[in-house]
């Protein structure tokens, strides 16, 4: 017995099987200890050939017919996971109407069972981002407090210090979030769409995102705006306007009233 | 008291007269200012506004004073307190109490409301007032002392806003103070010493809220109360400025009397702003700071700027090419990227706004006193200096606002800087050129008017054959106002060498003060004669039937009131 396990060790066939075991335990260990695509496995099969046909009649002129992308007019989708699809197909930017510096968010093309089974098709392609969970998003569980901390350290530079949006280079911009549905907050970080940066779990981690989302909510609250009228909350230029406009041109127009009265 | 009083009333009221008169002069008092008379144009009002949103920011700010905490000790802010997105977070306590008397304090934020947008105004309608007296060349003798207090004014109302926006300690006003404590750090060799006399060591520190506190709700405000005492003392001892008009004249003061009309015009005056800007308080939320949290040395939010008034400096920064900082020999960092933006370029401004009614009064040698105003017109190229000035003050601004400009226009932010760039240099010279061949063109027209009247679109055949269109001739006040003023001509300073052939002494100091002069009156329309207008009615007489009768009627109170205007000027 010993003596028979020690020729198959000396067989030419040892090695391959060794290197199969080993891989198998790295990958049994990597599916037990990696987070799970939590809404990845929900797709059904039809979903994924409803998704598969939506994507070549509507995305494959630029994306190509497997999703591998075409040099210098649209990346390849495989492995930008679920979350990437959804975001960039339910803001409206894809499919792209026209070039532009960016790609402007418009009223979305497809509808959200549609969204998903695109979204379904394309994180079959490869392992990407999924979606988040409803519970990763709710914004009553996320402390507003945190989530102004994390935002404005991440975030206001570029999107204003409430998400009102702003500048960027070149004609691009950072969009205004006060539209955004909180599971597309939640993917734009997680999956960085145009020139913003990735925020994956390890440098805003799944609950501070939540926390973010809960601040970015808190802008909605019907008292958000304890003082009226908030202006665009774009800060001092807006209130700089309308004290030359109202307050000026109020005053002046009383100051002629004054002063024609009685000449 | 010549008659005894008779009702209890009337001798109460005499007995209180009585009592302040002889005691501290009140009947020479009232006497002196109760008739003192005021001309009656909206334009003169620009300066109330200004005064009344002073005394609204007096009152606000000392509502705010009792309950804002002048401190930059570190608290957390209470978990039951609003708003909730600032709950446990660590703030400075200045932030934590205005969050406090924002939201906790009854009435606070309307408060912080009204004080904030008086703010925005007082110096929208001090830069308004400034432009009106700019504009009418009320800065003339014996009002140059005037215009620099009020310069002085204008720069104090600008300290007065810088420090107050950045008490609350949020993330706005600190950025706003990294900037100033950089601006600081630019000077040469003093630099750092400065930023560190300020700040009380290095950025932030702990004691710059406290002195900015003593600086805005004491030193400024009192500086600014004592010069608005000697602004307005000034303008009683000068009596108000009028514009021109049949009647008014240097030596007069055309309008109403203080008491009553004016009491009741400018005090029901003052309740209107206090009114337009309460309902601006309580209906336009302004600086919610809450929305920027407290400071932070590290975080800079998209669409950080100044109030409108520091927005041109913003935008001298956004415009300066970084590629001008530079290491000297030696080691030495000179940041003119800095310096010419933060220094240099308000420098420029300011300095060319605070002398001005010296300079022209330099190249026109006018040492009389000036109490009828100038229509901007009448003087192309001070109008056209005063909005090539403003013009770099706007695009400043605008350059300030370039982030705000690109989202909202959906524009490239390089681009609109790069056309700012081009702008700030060439768009002063442009605005000045053609202001003043507008105020030329304009004139022009006036003289137009007051020889041939106005088209009246009536064309009347004559039994010849021949047509004209009837023009209606000017009343007598309307002339006035088109041909009383007196266009300054460019200096005569005689020849180089005296009557013996000697070179004279200071000539060419006196060459070059003549090419200021130039510059300043060379080009000029001048008005119509009395007897370029007894020419033109004559021709006019010949052929024109119709109107005869009319212009022969007319032809003599005018011709006289002009006589009397032109001596009346000299």
């Amino acid at each position: 017995m010993v003596k028979a396990l020690a020729g198959a060790r000396r067989s030419r066939f040892a090695p391959v099987l060794l290197m199969l075991l080993a891989l198998l335990a790295v990958g049994g260990v990597y599916a037990i200890a990696a987070p799970t695509p939590a809404a990845a496995d929900t797709s059904s099969p039809d979903q994924i050939a409803e998704g598969q046909k939506l994507f070549q009649a509507n995305c494959a002129s630029c994306h190509g017919m497997s999703a591998e992308g075409r040099d210098g007019i649209a990346p390849s989708l495989i492995g930008v996971g679920s979350a990437a699809v959804h975001f960039q197909v339910s803001t409206g930017r894809m499919p792209m109407a026209a070039s532009a510096p960016q790609a402007p968010a418009k009223p979305p093309q497809f509808t959200a069972a549609q969204t998903k089974a695109l979204a379904a098709w394309v994180a079959t392609l490869g392992p990407g981002p999924s979606s988040p969970t409803a519970e990763q998003v709710d914004a009553s569980l996320g402390d507003a407090a945190n989530g102004m901390l994390v935002f404005r350290t991440n975030c206001a530079m570029c999107h204003n210090a409430i998400g009102a949006g702003g500048a960027l280079s070149q004609g691009k911009f950072a969009p205004s979030l006060f539209h955004t549905t909180p599971q597309q907050i939640y993917e734009a970080m997680l999956t960085g769409p145009q020139s913003m940066p990735v925020f994956n779990d390890a440098n805003i981690t799944p609950e501070a995102k939540r926390d973010v989302i809960a601040f970015l909510m808190e802008q909605r609250a019907d008292n958000a705006s304890p003082g009226g009228a908030n202006l665009g909350a774009i800060g001092p230029v807006s209130e700089g306007m309308w004290v030359w406009i109202v307050g000026m041109g109020a005053l002046i127009a009383a100051a002629v009233w004054i002063g024609a009265k009685s000449s | 008291m010549a008659s005894a009083p008779t009702t209890p009333a009337a001798k109460l009221a005499a007995g209180t007269g009585d009592f302040f008169d002889t005691r501290i002069g009140a009947g020479k008092l009232v006497k002196e200012f109760a008739r003192k008379v005021f001309p009656d144009h909206w334009s003169f009002m620009l300066g109330e506004i200004a005064l009344y949103s002073f005394i609204v920011l007096l009152l606000t700010g000392t509502f705010l004073a009792v309950f804002f905490v002048p401190s930059m000790t570190e608290v957390h802010y209470p978990e039951d307190a609003l708003p909730v997105t600032m709950r446990g977070v660590e703030m400075s306590e200045a932030f934590a109490s205005t969050l406090h008397l924002s939201f906790h304090v009854r009435g606070g934020l309307l408060m912080r409301q009204i004080h904030h947008w008086a703010a925005l105004l007082f110096m929208a309608s001090i830069v308004t007032h400034m432009m009106r007296i700019f504009f009418t060349g009320a800065f003339r003798k014996p009002r140059e002392l005037n215009w620099v207090v009020g310069f002085t004014l204008m720069i104090l109302g600008l300290l007065a806003g810088f420090t107050g926006y950045s008490l609350p300690d949020d993330v706005l006003s600190g950025n706003g103070l990294r900037i100033a404590d950089g601006v600081a750090k630019g000077i040469p060799i003093i630099g750092s010493y400065v930023s560190f006399l300020l700040f009380g060591g290095e950025f932030p520190g702990t004691v710059i809220i406290p002195r900015l506190f003593t600086a805005h709700i004491l030193l400024v405000p009192g500086l600014i109360l004592a010069l608005v005492a000697v602004h307005l003392i000034l303008v009683v001892v000068h009596k108000h400025t009028q514009y021109p008009g049949p009647g008014r004249t240097n030596r007069n003061v055309v309008g109403y009397p203080l008491f009553p009309v004016y009491m009741a015009k400018a005090g029901g005056f003052f309740f209107v702003v206090f009114g337009v800007l309460a309902i601006m308080g309580a209906t336009l939320s302004i600086n919610s700071i809450w929305n920027y949290g407290p400071y932070d040395p590290s975080p800079v939010s998209a669409g950080a700027q100044p109030d409108w008034y520091m927005l041109f400096l913003e935008g001298a920064l956004r415009l300066m090419p970084g590629q001008t900082e530079f290491v000297t020999w030696g080691g030495y960092t000179v940041s003119l990227n800095i310096l010419v933006p933060g220094v240099v370029v308000p420098g420029i401004l300011f300095t060319s706004l605070a002398v001005y009614p010296f300079l022209e009064q330099w190249a026109s040698g006018d040492k009389r006193e000036h109490h009828l105003l100038d229509r901007p017109r009448n003087v192309p190229t001070r109008t056209g200096v005063g909005v090539a000035i403003l013009t770099a003050f706007i695009i400043l601004a605008l350059a300030g606002s370039n982030d705000i400009i690109a989202t909202h226009f959906h524009l490239s932010i390089n681009e609109i800087t790069w056309v700012f760039r081009v702008l700030f240099l060439v768009g002063p010279f442009i605005a000045f050129m053609v202001t003043k061949r507008m105020c030329l063109a304009l004139q022009r027209r006036d003289r137009e008017l007051v020889l041939h009247g106005y088209e009246t679109g009536r064309v009347v055949r004559f039994a010849s054959g021949e047509y004209i269109e009837v023009h209606q001739p000017l009343t007598d006040a309307e002339r006035w106002v088109l041909v009383q003023h007196e266009p300054a001509r460019p200096l005569e300073i005689g020849s180089a060498e005296n009557e013996r052939g000697v070179a004279r002494p200071g000539y060419k100091k006196l060459q070059r003060r003549q090419k200021v002069s130039n510059f300043f009156f060379a080009d000029r329309v001048e008005p119509v004669t009395p007897a370029e207008l007894a020419h033109a009615h004559d021709s006019h007489g010949a052929s024109a039937v119709e109107g005869a009768d009319d212009h022969a009627s007319l032809a003599r109170p005018e011709r006289e009131s002009l006589e009397a205007g032109s001596g009346a000027q000299h």
